[in-house]
């Protein structure tokens, strides 16, 4: 573990993902370099198979680099064993997916509370911080809903409202909008704007939609595994 | 305990399929349950058999009749506590499919041979008063609706009268209780004075003897002694311990024990399939579901059992309603109408069936569950 | 109407093609059913193979005469007065040696099963010279007959197989005194195979019989001659027996355990066939619920409901039959002709008898498959033409 006084709570040096199709092998991020202050909202552009999400992946745990060091908040995670990087991941990431992914099967409510079951909260408390994530994206009045009853705006907050649940300080965002209408991605965006500005959550979200990253207060673009400040055409 | 109402809200998904699962789940355990109890049926007289009782009978065949004189030669052997001797009658009760035992034996003997027949004292005084006594077992006297005072006719076919009829009356004085589950009460007890000096032939024979030895331990060496005793004589004598004679009689009519554990295994193995089935489709519909409870947090591990735990919600609830049904069935009586001796599920196997229940649920789940297991995060997402 | 069976043939098409995409649900309901038939079948075949041996031993003109009161021989007991008396009655046939009438004398002795060691009732049966002519294909197989007089004895094949000390050259334990076993016989896969035959004059002194039998067998001049013998034993004041047809005899033997054994395999078969539809109507939900999209595009391209429901049923309807057809092969191999033996509580002594699957049972088997077929696809068959079109083309 390194000391880091600075700013910086992610951290990516020379990270590369290899994929094989067939005998070929396909180098996605190529030695790529990232850093990204705390309290930032980084929307992260680029073209399809660009490896936007595969960064994504890669920064939140859910995939391990072929090469290169992942940090965040001063810690390597690119080495940890499976079992520590979950526990690392329902400590320290909220996920907001494209298609929202909750489970058809829960309650708003329940679906909010998932994450808190990996936790050593009572029942009582584990009910209490959920519906106070709930509120704070709006659907507290819609707890007792089933994902299929509720609109795809809707269900997107939910599922901002089970990435918030456990106060994560990273929060990563795959399209959150891609799935919306523009009103609705609309009032997502703002809640993540506030999330951001109001409870310092750094987040950073893949997107498509000039738009939504016009919300963000910097905007990458990825080609060929080549970050860059300006869109490559 | 609070990945419970997740793996039961999992179970409601499709519900109909859940239901369909669960019902061949009942099935197996039904049968299991019934099964059980038709296996006990033979199997619980050697259970029950004391260990310090042995039987002694002809050498050549248990039809052949021993000389009622062998009694008091049998009780000097050396480690013989007491000896007690019955007799096969085998009458027919109305018509030949209402078979049960009926045997002579000397009242006094026969409860201290037996301690486990319960007959009240009043009525062990009844028998002791009535030349043509009889007692029959509760299990038997319900058959056939008896009560005290009736008078049974039974048709010899083998022990004529001295007057030369066939028909014997008995008037039944009591009724005993099996001290334990597995106790025989479809038995039928008449005194055997009454059956000697009424029957044409045969005065002075009976059908062989239960011996009760001092030491369990030494029951092999006082089995030898009595059979020593009588070698050479016309008569020779084959003794062994009651349990080893029941299961040799078992033995006998069949290897029941192999026949059921076969159907049973074929039982399972369909179930298996249905079951195992229903869990490989719930894991792959749900692959993504799955990598999104991976991506906030749950550990492979954690998945795992989660799978495992959807795969013994549906087994339990299914085992135990199946264990209930036919526990109920099994109470309704057996399906020969009353010629099995006992016909109850042993704890022994409630427990084995609780056990099959862990096992069903584990086999049936852990393919899925591995590969519950091992899915990536980041490929399942993608699709 | 032709428009009809050319769309159920092209839906049938699609849907068997599609088999393979589905094929670990649908060998799992296969081979459910497999199990259910192979159970049933096995089981049946015990009753079958019992019920059989007993119909081998008798022969439609052969009768058996026992003292009247007894249903058995164990039980029976006939005079040497009585058994020449009977022996002599009108309506048995005769050959060069005289009528084809037996007395036989009938006891039980203990050997060891082969496949547990414990003891057994072995009958063991004392013949005079007709007996094996009163047998259906009675012959020795190995060794030689006995020595009348000798105390020499022949042992059925059954009997042979299925207990110890039964061999050529082995002998048998009477009393103070050694039997030696000469020669093996078969007659015909009946009860008698089961048996020990020795000389009965022999049998006789053995056990201080005295001249006396338990039992005349006859063969009858014709199976029409019966009433004749029968009445004629029956008012003759000498005698107090009873006559049976041979066939009714070895019926009623065998009535009990072959119902019992019939109802309880039935009684399982029924429930197992349960499960297995269960798990049918869970593999076509689960079809059916695949194809939703692709029927719901038929039904919008103009084909009706008939032949979707069709489709359906006859998928499953594939399945059973497969898996009856694989079940009732399994328990033939494993069943068909294995030998055991049981006690015949008539008799009270052993009975061997082999497991007996034939092509009545086979049948029934399959049937019984397709039943699980059709009531497991009749469902799922009715909920997809059910299916509401325009619903059903827009889920995935």
């Amino acid at each position: 573990m390194t000391d880091n006084s600075d700013n910086i709570l992610v951290r990516a040096q020379g990270v590369d993902k290899v994929f094989k199709r067939g005998s070929e092998e396909i180098h996605v991020l190529g030695g790529l370099d990232l850093e990204i202050p705390r309290g930032e909202f980084l929307a992260l552009m680029g073209p399809s198979g660009s490896g936007k999400s595969t960064l994504l992946n890669l920064v939140g745990g859910l995939d391990r680099p072929s090469e290169g060091v992942v940090e965040v908040g001063g810690k390597r995670i690119d080495k940890l064993s499976e079992r520590k990087l979950a526990a690392w991941r329902a400590r320290h990431v909220g996920l907001v997916f494209q298609f929202y992914n909750l489970m058809p099967v829960l309650s708003a409510l329940k679906n909010v509370e998932l994450p808190l079951l990996l936790t050593r909260l009572s029942k009582a408390e584990r009910k209490k911080r959920a519906n106070v994530a709930l509120d704070i994206v709006g659907l507290a009045h819609r707890a007792g809903h089933y994902p299929r009853q509720l609109s795809g705006g809707e269900q997107q907050r939910t599922g901002i409202a089970r990435a918030i649940v456990t106060d994560p300080t990273l929060l990563l965002c795959d399209e959150p909008t891609g799935d919306l209408d523009r009103k609705s991605g609309d009032e997502i965006l703002d809640l993540l704007q506030a999330l951001n500005q109001e409870q310092g959550k750094t987040i950073i979200m893949v997107t498509h939609d000039i738009h939504a990253a016009e919300r963000a207060t910097r905007t990458l673009y990825l080609n060929k595994g080549r970050l860059s400040t300006e869109p490559v055409d | 305990m609070k990945y419970l109402y997740l793996i039961f809200s999992s179970l409601k998904r499709k519900k109909l399929r859940t239901g369909l699962t669960i019902l061949s789940i009942v099935v197996a355990f039904l049968l299991f349950g019934y099964l059980s109890a038709i296996r006990q049926a033979f199997a619980a007289g050697v259970e029950v058999a004391g260990a310090d009782r042995l039987i002694v009978r002809h050498k050549v065949s248990i039809i052949q009749l021993l000389p009622q004189s062998y009694e008091s030669r049998i009780e000097q052997v050396e480690g013989v506590d007491n000896a007690a001797h019955s007799t096969w009658f085998g009458g027919i009760y109305q018509e030949p499919r209402n078979f049960f035992a009926q045997m002579p034996v000397v009242p006094e003997e026969l409860f201290d041979m037996y301690p486990e027949y319960v007959l009240s004292d009043e009525q062990k005084k009844a028998w002791l008063a009535t030349r043509s006594g009889a007692i029959a077992g509760r299990g038997l006297a319900e058959r056939f609706g008896w009560k005290l005072g009736d008078r049974i006719p039974i048709n010899a076919t083998i022990w004529s009268k001295k007057d030369g009829g066939r028909t014997w009356e008995f008037d039944l004085v009591g009724i005993y209780d099996g001290a334990e589950k597995g106790t025989d009460t479809s038995q039928f007890f008449f005194r055997y004075d009454f059956f000697d000096e009424t029957r044409a032939f045969g005065e002075g024979l009976v059908g062989w003897y239960t011996v009760r030895v001092s030491d369990p331990d030494a029951a092999a060496e006082v089995a030898a002694a009595i059979d020593a005793e009588f070698a050479n004589s016309p008569s020779e004598t084959k003794s062994e311990p009651e349990g080893a004679f029941i299961q040799g009689f078992a033995n006998q009519i069949g290897n029941i024990g192999f026949i059921i554990m076969s159907i049973m295994s074929a039982v399972f193995f369909t179930i298996l399939l249905v079951a195992g089935n229903t869990m490989a489709y719930t894991v792959r519909e749900r692959t993504g579901e799955l990598a999104v409870l991976k991506a906030i947090g749950f550990t492979d591990r954690g998945v795992l059992s989660l799978v495992l735990g959807e795969s013994l919600a549906l087994t339990l609830v299914g085992g135990a309603i199946g264990l209930g049904l036919s526990w109920l069935l099994v109470s309704m009586g057996d399906p020969t109408q009353g010629s099995l001796p006992v016909f109850y599920i042993p704890t022994r196997d409630i427990f084995l069936g609780l056990l099959l229940i862990a096992a069903t649920a584990f086999v049936a789940g852990i393919i899925p569950a591995l590969q519950a297991q091992k899915l990536q995060i980041a490929d399942a997402l993608r699709r | 109407m032709f428009n009809w069976f050319s769309q159920v043939i092209s839906v049938i098409g699609f849907s068997i093609r599609s088999i393979p995409q589905r094929k670990g649900s649908s060998i799992a309901a296969l081979l459910g059913i497999a199990g259910v038939v192979a159970v049933m079948v096995g089981v049946l075949s015990i009753a079958q193979g019992i019920a059989r041996t007993m119909e081998s031993s008798a022969g439609g003109d052969n009768a058996v005469v026992l003292r009247s009161g007894s249903d058995t021989e164990m039980m029976s007991g006939l005079g040497g007065d009585e058994a020449r008396i009977i022996g002599e009655a009108p309506g048995i046939a005769r050959d060069d040696s005289g009528t084809l009438a037996s007395p036989e004398l009938f006891v039980i002795i203990n050997l060891p099963m082969r496949t547990t060691g414990t003891d057994a009732n072995v009958p063991l049966r004392g013949v005079l010279s007709q007996a094996p002519k009163i047998r259906n294909d009675f012959k020795i197989v190995d060794g030689r007959m006995f020595e009348w007089g000798l105390n020499e004895v022949i042992v059925g094949s059954g009997a042979t197989e299925q207990f110890t000390g039964l061999e050529i050259g082995s002998s048998i334990e009477v009393g103070q005194e050694q039997w030696p076993v000469v020669g093996i016989f078969e007659a015909g896969g009946g009860v008698a195979e089961s048996e020990i035959w020795v000389d009965a004059s022999v049998l006789q002194s053995a056990y201080r019989r005295g001249n006396s039998y338990q039992s005349v067998y006859a063969k009858l001049t014709a199976p029409a001659a019966f009433d004749e013998f029968r009445d004629n034993l029956t008012s003759d004041p000498r005698l107090n027996v009873k006559a049976m047809r041979e066939t009714d005899y070895y019926a009623a033997q065998s009535e009990m355990v072959y119902n019992l054994i019939t109802g309880l395999g039935t009684l399982i078969a029924v429930i197992m066939g349960l499960g297995a539809i269960f798990g049918a109507l869970n593999t076509m939900y689960t079809a059916v619920s695949a194809r939703t999209r692709e029927i719901a595009t038929l039904r919008a391209l103009g084909f009706h409901s008939g032949p979707v429901i069709i489709s359906v049923l006859s998928e499953s309807l594939l399945l059973a039959c497969m898996g009856g057809l694989i079940g009732a092969a399994l328990a033939w191999l494993a069943f068909d002709g294995f030998r055991t033996a049981t006690l015949n509580w008539s008799s009270f002594s052993a009975i061997t008898f082999s497991f007996d699957v034939n092509f009545s049972l086979l049948l029934q088997g399959i049937v019984f498959a397709l039943v699980i077929g059709l009531v497991g696809g009749l469902f799922p068959a009715v909920r997809a033409a059910r299916q509401p079109v325009a619903h059903a083309l827009r889920e995935l």
